[in-house]
């Protein structure tokens, strides 16, 4: 007797728990075994970059917030960075360390928030993302002092930012800094050794360095198969060539390293912070609005900027015609771009996994749609 | 008759208050009945009735506070308070949560098999009460007292997992027979450790039967029997999909697998299954590994046996709140590549033992727990050896600072045209 078996096309999305969003797959399963994929996108698709050609360049900061809504200081960094090229303003070194320091605070708190997502999806239930999400929030109260915001920031201004840090800051950024180390301490100690995790990530969806560097995929995803491509490095921007920090890289290319990767660079992180409290000096934090006006009207041309985003590169490409806002914006996405390999990451692998892969990604559904 | 109202202390109680010239009743000093003689079948089925209500709302109380007290806890194990609102502590919020479900609207999928798929709720509710009537929770405080216990329990236990697949394949919804399939296999691979573990337990006492279990543990069998707990544990905890092997509805992959169309009080009885299998579990180990009722003298058996209860039901919260979920291979890999052997080492062991002391008295089985204890660690610490994954060997020198700088592939810079800017305003 033969048992006739067929495979079985599931939807998983947009309205499913894990899928970090709306994002909907197409998965077709033989048993366990995932053998195609079909990712559909575009639930969340807002139009910024459409809605950018109606503001001016001040403005358009509030809506690279909303694009990835859990490193908002970093798409303000890229974005005033762009700025600053096309209107070749030239920045106040304190609003620069400013920025620095928020920006590194923002990387830290998006990977925390990876991590403990991607936990979630192994199936620790809740215990470890609320563990993650408590150190968040000790950030995102930093934020609430420097900028009265917390996820929406809109901190940052062409050529510094919009307001000094108060006194009480100091003291609580030197304290959360040593909170933060110990819980990362925490995570290494409970999840980096705990043999379900790890028998569960290592080996699953492995991808050479060949392929990932040709599909132009960046970030954390990049540096755990051994490519050596950090933009604080390659490309130093604001003032990341006098800070000296570690490059982490790991050479197995699956989902453990790419979920170690990120907790080895919270460390610098917090590394690259207390730098920055070093040698920040007191001064004004933007240039006065007779070097930069409010209403900036730069000298028809383009500008691309990028930086190394919490998950990957993440450019703004800016073209101004002449008027008070661009002509057309652009956005390099670095969690659409890092998407690219999703089917030949999760075929052949078991449907447990999928959404473990998924999350190893680290995709925000607000960057991907935009 | 007379000899269950002697051993029985809940028969006794109930019955010989309900009929009056049962001589089996006076010759124990019971003089308050309502029934007259010649009634003695009527007073019969009343006291019947009547212990059937009260084993059913003791255990639905059971389970109202343990959905209290896991919630309560996983807040604690998650640094928040968890749920205060309704009655002191909140204890009244399963409460409200169950009248909330009732007002829920009932979907019945349009695919769906009707009869199987309302036929489902009930299949896993009413094995997982049958299994608490051969359960002893104190000195004489039983249902019944069933000469095969522990066979019965293990077979009643099974059926509830059959409802899983009723439910997935019934509710016409390919995720949910997904669900139901991983269900299968569980089943399937975890009841043979399962029964593999009871063995050892079977053996020392001579008995299937849970009563006798519990009064021939002269000190519990936990530390005569570390390997078959071990196992036993971990078995029941797959065969009722708790974490970390929550395969049927694991949240992450199939939204709630088999219960994606279950709606209202059909959702609710499945609520109510999964809670009160977690509580039969508890109380089968308590009853097999950890003495049962049994405990110094002073105190009420009952207590003891509740007081064992909960500190299993900690034991399974504790897991189910701190540990990732396992693959569906990797699951069914642990339980033949891992506990079988397990099992096969403790029944050998003990058997030795048997053929040696055929009737161990206390100091023997401390003997016996002294051998047991290292050959339970060092075979746990083999098969964890065997089953382990290996780390990447670089692992320890990505770690180190000197590592740097890599012999990695690195890019030419010329990919990238930007020029470098920011760094050299100051």
């Amino acid at each position: 007797m033969s048992i006739e078996t067929r495979p079985v096309t599931v939807n998983l999305g947009p309205q499913h728990p894990s899928t970090h969003g709306v994002f909907r797959m197409r998965v077709t399963f033989d048993g366990e075994e995932i053998v195609d994929v079909e990712p559909v996108f575009g639930y969340l698709h807002r139009g910024s970059e459409k809605l950018a050609e109606e503001r001016t360049y001040s403005q358009i900061v509030t809506l690279t917030d909303r694009m990835d809504y859990v490193s908002s200081m970093l798409n303000n960094q890229a974005y005033i960075l762009a700025v600053e090229k096309l209107c070749n303003i030239v920045p106040s070194p304190r609003g620069v360390w400013l920025r620095m320091i928020a920006s590194e605070l923002q990387r830290i708190a998006s990977h925390f928030v990876a991590t403990g997502f991607l936990l979630q999806d192994l199936g620790a239930l809740g215990t470890p993302l609320i563990y993650c999400m408590r150190e968040r929030e000790n950030i995102l109260d930093l934020f609430e002092m420097l900028c009265g915001a917390r996820i929406t920031n809109s901190y940052l201004r062409p050529g510094g930012v919009f307001m000094d840090a108060p006194e009480v800051f100091w003291p609580a950024l030197d304290r959360s800094l040593g909170d933060i180390e110990k819980s990362i301490d925490e995570i290494e100690e409970y999840l980096s050794g705990n043999e379900i995790i790890f028998s569960r990530t290592k080996g699953t969806a492995v991808l050479s360095s060949e392929s990932l560097v040709n599909a132009s995929i960046t970030g954390p995803m990049l540096r755990a198969s051994g490519v050596d491509w950090d933009l604080r490095h390659r490309n130093p921007y604001d003032y990341y060539s006098d800070i000296t920090f570690k490059r982490i890289l790991h050479t197995a290319s699956d989902n453990y390293a790419r979920y170690w990767v990120r907790v080895q660079e919270m460390r610098e992180s917090l590394k690259i912070i207390s730098q920055c409290i070093k040698n920040i000096e007191p001064g004004p934090v933007r240039p006065s609005f007779d070097d930069v006006p409010r209403l900036v009207r730069p000298e028809p041309g383009d500008s691309y900027a990028a930086i190394e985003g919490s998950k990957g590169e993440l450019g703004f490409y800016l073209v101004s015609d002449g008027g008070i806002s661009p002509y057309r914006m652009h956005v390099r996405a670095p969690s659409l771009i890092n998407l690219t390999l999703l089917r030949e990451m999760l075929v052949g692998e078991l449907f447990g996994d999928l959404f473990v892969i998924f999350g190893s990604v680290d995709l925000n559904m607000g960057e991907v749609d935009r | 008759m007379s000899n269950l109202l002697v051993e029985n202390m809940i028969w006794r109680n109930i019955y010989c208050n309900v009929s009056k010239s049962s001589s089996d009743c006076i010759d124990m000093g019971y003089s308050f009945g309502v029934i007259p003689s010649g009634f003695e079948w009527l007073a019969f089925i009343l006291s019947a009735i009547s212990i059937i209500g009260l084993f059913i709302n003791g255990v639905l109380g059971g389970v109202i506070v343990l959905i209290w007290g896991e919630r309560r806890l996983f807040g604690r194990f998650q640094n928040r308070t968890g749920p205060n609102r309704w009655g002191p502590y909140g204890i009244l919020t399963p409460v409200a949560d169950a009248i909330k479900t009732m007002f829920k609207e009932d979907i019945l999928p349009k695919d769906a098999d009707r009869l199987l798929y309302n036929l489902a709720p009930i299949m896993v509710v009413v094995p997982v009460l049958i299994v608490f009537s051969v359960i002893p929770v104190g000195l004489g405080s039983y249902i019944v007292d069933l000469n095969i216990g522990i066979l019965f329990v293990l077979a009643v236990t099974s059926i509830s997992s059959l409802s899983v697949l009723t439910a997935g394949w019934s509710s016409g919804n390919r995720i949910a027979i997904l669900s139901a399939l991983r269900s299968v296999a569980l089943l399937i691979s975890y009841e043979i450790p399962m029964g593999l573990a009871v063995i050892g337990v079977i053996m020392l006492s001579g008995s299937l039967s849970l009563g006798t279990i519990v009064e021939s543990q002269q000190i519990p069998y936990i530390l005569v029997q570390p390997l078959g707990f071990f196992v036993f544990f971990l078995a029941a905890m797959a065969e009722m999909a708790r974490a970390p092997f929550d395969l049927t509805e694991a949240e992450s992959e199939l939204a709630a697998g088999h219960l994606n169309d279950y709606s209202s009080m059909k959702f609710a009885l499945f609520f109510l299954g999964e809670f009160m299998a977690e509580l039969a579990t508890a109380a089968i180990v308590t009853t097999l590994f950890l003495g049962g009722w049994k405990g110094p003298g002073f105190i009420p058996t009952e207590f003891w046996f509740g007081a064992k209860l909960v500190f299993v039901l900690f034991l399974i919260v504790w897991f189910r709140m701190t540990l990732p979920r396992l693959r569906v291979d990797q699951v069914l890999q642990f339980a033949w590549k891992g506990l079988f052997e397990l099992t096969m080492v403790n029944i050998i062991t003990t058997a030795i033992f048997i053929f040696i002391w055929p009737e161990p008295g206390l100091r023997e089985l401390l003997i016996l727990a002294a051998i047991n204890w290292p050959v339970a660690i060092i075979s746990i610490w083999g098969v964890s050896k065997i089953l382990g994954t290996k780390q990447y060997e670089n692992i320890e020198s990505l770690k180190n600072e000197n590592a740097y700088p890599y012999s990695f592939k690195t890019l030419p810079s010329e990919f990238y045209h930007q020029k470098s800017e920011g760094g050299k305003i100051k």
